[in-house]
C-alpha cells in the first residue's frame, strides 16, 4: 500500500471538485467518492501480539458476539495492538478472561469459549449489565472494556462505517443540505 | 558547553515564530520588498506529508487511539491523532509550572505554521466597543487604537485571506469582506429556529475558509476537516497561505528548529542579536540582526523578554514598566450538549461541509445595562453526521449496555443526534492571574521556563451561569433535555488556557509606564523591537483573536517598514 499515491489521488478529486465548483456536477462529486472508496484497505486477520491462543480466541468469539460483524472490522487486532503496548490494558483483558474462565468452570464446569452457547450467553447476560455489578463486579468492567474497544474498532472500520451510513470524507464542488431532511426534522421539532 | 557561533550577516528583519503573527509580518515585509528572517522552533512543514487530511480511521491500525491505546487512558491526543501536525498541551522537553493553588494550561505546536495549521478557522472582528473596554464599564484598559484605525487592516487579511460570512449589521459582530458561506446543516437550521424564537442572533459563520477561488488557492472542497490540514489551502494556515508564497519569493530566510534563547541589546539600547539553540545539534547560536519581531505565541513571546535579562534591562527586556507577563487571560469556556428526538431516525447524508459549524450566535446583550456579569461571550455550535472516530460512542455504550443486536440498533439510532454547544467569553484581566519565570525550572535547552498563575473571578463565573441558562433554553426549544451541567469542576468553567486564546502579556499602550509597548506594537523602550502575536493585545473580547492578530500584525509590519526606510529604526 502506498499512503502517498492514494493522497495523490485525494489531490487529484480535490481538483477535478474545484474545478467543477463553477458548473456544479453531482456526475464529478460521484466520481470523486467513488475514487476515495477504491483507496481503502484493511488489514486482515493478524496473528496475536499480545495474548495467547486460547485468549485470541475468547476474545475473536466476545468481539463478534458484542457486536456481530466486529471480526470484519478488524477488533481483535485493535485490541491486541494496544495492549501489546500498553500492560495495563493488557492486564484488564487478561485478568478479565481468566476471571471470566474461573467463574464459568465453577457454573458449568469448562472455559467461557468451550462453553456451550446457551451457557456463554448467560454469562454475558449477566456482566453486559452495570446493575450486577455489586456481585460480578470485575465481569462488568472487563467486559464495559472489551464493549467500548470493540464498538470503537468496528465503527472506524469500513464496514461499520458503512452501517452507521456516513456518507462524507470526500470532495464535493458544492455543499448542500436535502431539503426532505430539514422538512423531516422540523416536522418533528415542533419548530417549523 | 556549547560553542555559540556568531554569523556574520546581519539580517534586516528577523521574525522569531511563524503563526498568524509571523506569517502575516512576513508578508506584508516581503511583498514590499524586504528580506525576512523567519525563525521556528520546530521543523519545517510538508502538508503532503503532515496532513492527514482525508485518511480514514481505519488506515491507521490504532485508528487514531494512540498505539498505547492512550485515548483510553486520558493521555491520547490532544483534539484527536488526526489533527495537524502538531500541538501537544505537554511538549515533550519544554515544561512549564504552575504556582500553587493555579490552573493551567498551555497548547503549543512547534512547526511551521504553527497552530493555524490546525486552528478552529473562527475568523471574528471585534466590535467598536471591545477597544474601549475601561470606558464602557470602568473595568481593564482601553487599547491605545480604535476599531477604526484597525478596520483598514481588517480589510486587508480578510480580502488576501478570504473567509465566510454574512452582511448582519450587527454591532457586536462587525461585518467584514465577506465570501458566501454554506447553507446551515439540519441541526444548525433548528438552532437557528430555535434562537429565532428566544430573540437569539444566530448567523452565518466567519469562518477563515475560501469558497471561491482566492489568490491561486481552490475553494473549499467541504469535507470537514479543517481540524486535519487542508491539503488544497482553502483555509487559513499562516504556513500555506503566507509563508510558502513569501518563500517564493527568495526574501524569506527560514530557520526551523531554532529556539530562542533571549534577545541581546547593545549600549545604545537596540536589539543586535538573537541567541537560539538549534534542538537539532543541541548548540547555541545566534544572529545579528537589525530589527527583531516577536510572534513565537504571547506567552513565548513574554518568556523571551523576559528571559533576556542584562544589567541594563535588570526585569528583562522592554519592562521597566513591569507590564510583560502581566494581564495573561484566556477565554472563558464553557460547553452543553443535548440529544435532539427530532434528528433521530433521519437518512444519513454527506453532513461535513467546512470544518467547524456554519452558523454561530453573536452576543446579543451588549447593550443590556444592569447584568450580573460584565461583558460578554458568543456560542459555536457543534452536531451532524460527522466521521466515526475512536471515543465517540461511549456514551452509547454506557447507556444502551448489553451487546448484539440491541447494542447496534442503539449505535445506529444514537448517531448524529446530539448537537452540542460552546461557549467563548471574555475574560478581565486580574491581579492574580500573569506568568513569570520560575526561578527553578529550565527546558531541555537550559531556558528558563514560565510559571502560571491563574485565578478566575466572579465576573467570569456569573458568566458561565449565564451561559448555562441560555444553553438549555435552545436545546430545550430545540426539543432536547440537556443533563445536569457537566465538567471538571464546581463551576464547570474551562481551566485557564484550555480555550487557547491566551493573551495580553507584552501589552500596548500609551503610557510607557503600564504598558510595554506602543501602539504600533513597536516597544517603548527597544525602538528596534516589535511584537506581532497576541501578546500586545489590552483585553480579550468574545472574539476568538487569530484575525485580530493578523490586522494588528500586517498593521505593525507597515509600520515598521516605513519606520526602517526612514531610517528611524
Amino acid at each position: 500500500m502506498s499512503e502517498t499515491f492514494s493522497r495523490r489521488n485525494v489531490l487529484t478529486q480535490i481538483a477535478t471538485a474545484a474545478a467543477a465548483a463553477a458548473s456544479v456536477s453531482s456526475a464529478s462529486a460521484q466520481h470523486v467518492h467513488e475514487a476515495m472508496a477504491r483507496n481503502l484497505n484493511e488489514v486482515g486477520p493478524q496473528p496475536p501480539k499480545a495474548f495467547t491462543e486460547h485468549e485470541t480466541k475468547t476474545l475473536r468469539l466476545l468481539c463478534e458476539t458484542i457486536v456481530p460483524g466486529a471480526s470484519q472490522g478488524g477488533a481483535f487486532e485493535y485490541i491486541d495492538l494496544l495492549s501489546n503496548h500498553n500492560d495495563v490494558l493488557k492486564a484488564i483483558y487478561t485478568g478479565g478472561i481468566l476471571w471470566l474462565d474461573h467463574k464459568m468452570e465453577q457454573r458449568v464446569g469448562s472455559a467461557w469459549v468451550d462453553a456451550k452457547p446457551e451457557d456463554q450467553k448467560a454469562m454475558l447476560d449477566i456482566i453486559a449489565f452495570r446493575m450486577n455489578e455489586e456481585t460480578y463486579g470485575p465481569g462488568v468492567r472487563f467486559f464495559d472494556w472489551a464493549r467500548r474497544m470493540t464498538v470503537d474498532a468496528y465503527y472506524t472500520s469500513a464496514a461499520g462505517i458503512k452501517e452507521l451510513g456516513y456518507k462524507g470524507n470526500t470532495a464535493v464542488a458544492e455543499f448542500t443540505v436535502p431539503a426532505d431532511a430539514i422538512e423531516y426534522a422540523l416536522k418533528r421539532s415542533g419548530l417549523g | 558547553m556549547p560553542q555559540v557561533q556568531r554569523s556574520a550577516p546581519i539580517h534586516d528583519v528577523v521574525v522569531i515564530g511563524s503563526g498568524a503573527g509571523g506569517g502575516t509580518v512576513t508578508k506584508v515585509l516581503t511583498d514590499l520588498g524586504m528580506k525576512v528572517t523567519l525563525m521556528e522552533a520546530g521543523p519545517m512543514l510538508n502538508p503532503a506529508k503532515d496532513y492527514k487530511e482525508h485518511m480514514w480511521p481505519y488506515q491507521v491500525p490504532h485508528r487514531g487511539a494512540g498505539e498505547d491505546g492512550g485515548q483510553y487512558f486520558g493521555h491520547g491526543y490532544p483534539f484527536g491523532y488526526f489533527l495537524a501536525p502538531n500541538g501537544y498541551w505537554d511538549v515533550p522537553g519544554e515544561p512549564f509550572t504552575t504556582a500553587e493553588g493555579s490552573e493551567f494550561r498551555w497548547f503549543r505546536s512547534r512547526i511551521t505554521g504553527g497552530r493555524t495549521n490546525h486552528f478552529g478557522r473562527i475568523f471574528l472582528r471585534y466590535a467598536d466597543y471591545d477597544f474601549t473596554p475601561y470606558s464602557r464599564d470602568g473595568l481593564g484598559t482601553d487599547w491605545p487604537i480604535s476599531y477604526n484605525e484597525l478596520s483598514p487592516y481588517y480589510d486587508k487579511a480578510e480580502s488576501f485571506i478570504g473567509l465566510t460570512g454574512s452582511k448582519e449589521g450587527i454591532r457586536s459582530a462587525p461585518d467584514g469582506i465577506f465570501q458566501k458561506c454554506p447553507p446551515p446543516r439540519v441541526h444548525e437550521v433548528l438552532v437557528q429556529k430555535a434562537c429565532q424564537k428566544l430573540n437569539i442572533p444566530c448567523i452565518p459563520s466567519r469562518l477563515a475558509v475560501i469558497t471561491q477561488k482566492t489568490n491561486g488557492r481552490l475553494p473549499c472542497h467541504y469535507c470537514g476537516e479543517c481540524g486535519r490540514g487542508c491539503i488544497s489551502a482553502s483555509n487559513y494556515s499562516s504556513s500555506q497561505v503566507q509563508i510558502f508564497p513569501a518563500m517564493e519569493t527568495g526574501r524569506v530566510t527560514m530557520i526551523n528548529n531554532a529556539m530562542a534563547r533571549e534577545l541581546i541589546t547593545d549600549a545604545s539600547g537596540k536589539v543586535v542579536a538573537v541567541s537560539y539553540v538549534d534542538k537539532e545539534t543541541r548548540t547555541e547560536k545566534q544572529i545579528r540582526c537589525r530589527s527583531v519581531v516577536l510572534a513565537a505565541s504571547a506567552c513565548e513571546s513574554a518568556r523571551l523578554l523576559l528571559n533576556s535579562k542584562s544589567t541594563r534591562h535588570p526585569n528583562g527586556l522592554s519592562n521597566s514598566s513591569g507590564a510583560v507577563g502581566r494581564h495573561l487571560t484566556d477565554s472563558v469556556g464553557f460547553g452543553m450538549s443535548a440529544r435532539i428526538p427530532a434528528l433521530e431516525g433521519m437518512r444519513v447524508f454527506n453532513e461535513d461541509g467546512m470544518g467547524g459549524m456554519h452558523v454561530y450566535m453573536p452576543w446579543w446583550e451588549w447593550d443590556k445595562p444592569n447584568k450580573d456579569f460584565p461583558r460578554g461571550y458568543h456560542i459555536e455550535v457543534g452536531g451532524g453526521f460527522g466521521i466515526p472516530s475512536v471515543g465517540q460512542f461511549q456514551g452509547v455504550c454506557r447507556k444502551a449496555e448489553g451487546y448484539g443486536a440491541s447494542l447496534k440498533e442503539a449505535i445506529k439510532k444514537d448517531y448524529g443526534v446530539y448537537v452540542g454547544l460552546a461557549g467563548r467569553g471574555e475574560q478581565i484581566p486580574n491581579a492574580d492571574t500573569y506568568c513569570d519565570i520560575d526561578p527553578l525550572v529550565v527546558d531541555q535547552f537550559g531556558i528558563p521556563v514560565l510559571r502560571f498563575h491563574f485565578k478566575w473571578t466572579d465576573a467570569e463565573l456569573k458568566q458561565v451561569d449565564h451561559m448555562e441558562k441560555s444553553f438549555r433554553a435552545i436545546l430545550e426549544t430545540m426539543g432536547g433535555k440537556p443533563g445536569p451541567r457537566r465538567g471538571h469542576t464546581d463551576s464547570k468553567i474551562s481551566v485557564g488556557g484550555e480555550i487557547i486564546h491566551e493573551l495580553g502579556v507584552v501589552r500596548m499602550g500609551n503610557d510607557p509606564e503600564a504598558s510595554a509597548l506602543n501602539k504600533y506594537c513597536q516597544s517603548h523602550e527597544v525602538k528596534n523591537l516589535f511584537v506581532a502575536d497576541a501578546a500586545p493585545f489590552v483585553s480579550n473580547p468574545d472574539k476568538n483573536p487569530t484575525l485580530t492578530i493578523c490586522a494588528l500584525a500586517w498593521r505593525t509590519a507597515e509600520y515598521m517598514a516605513e519606520e526602517m526606510r526612514k531610517g528611524n529604526v
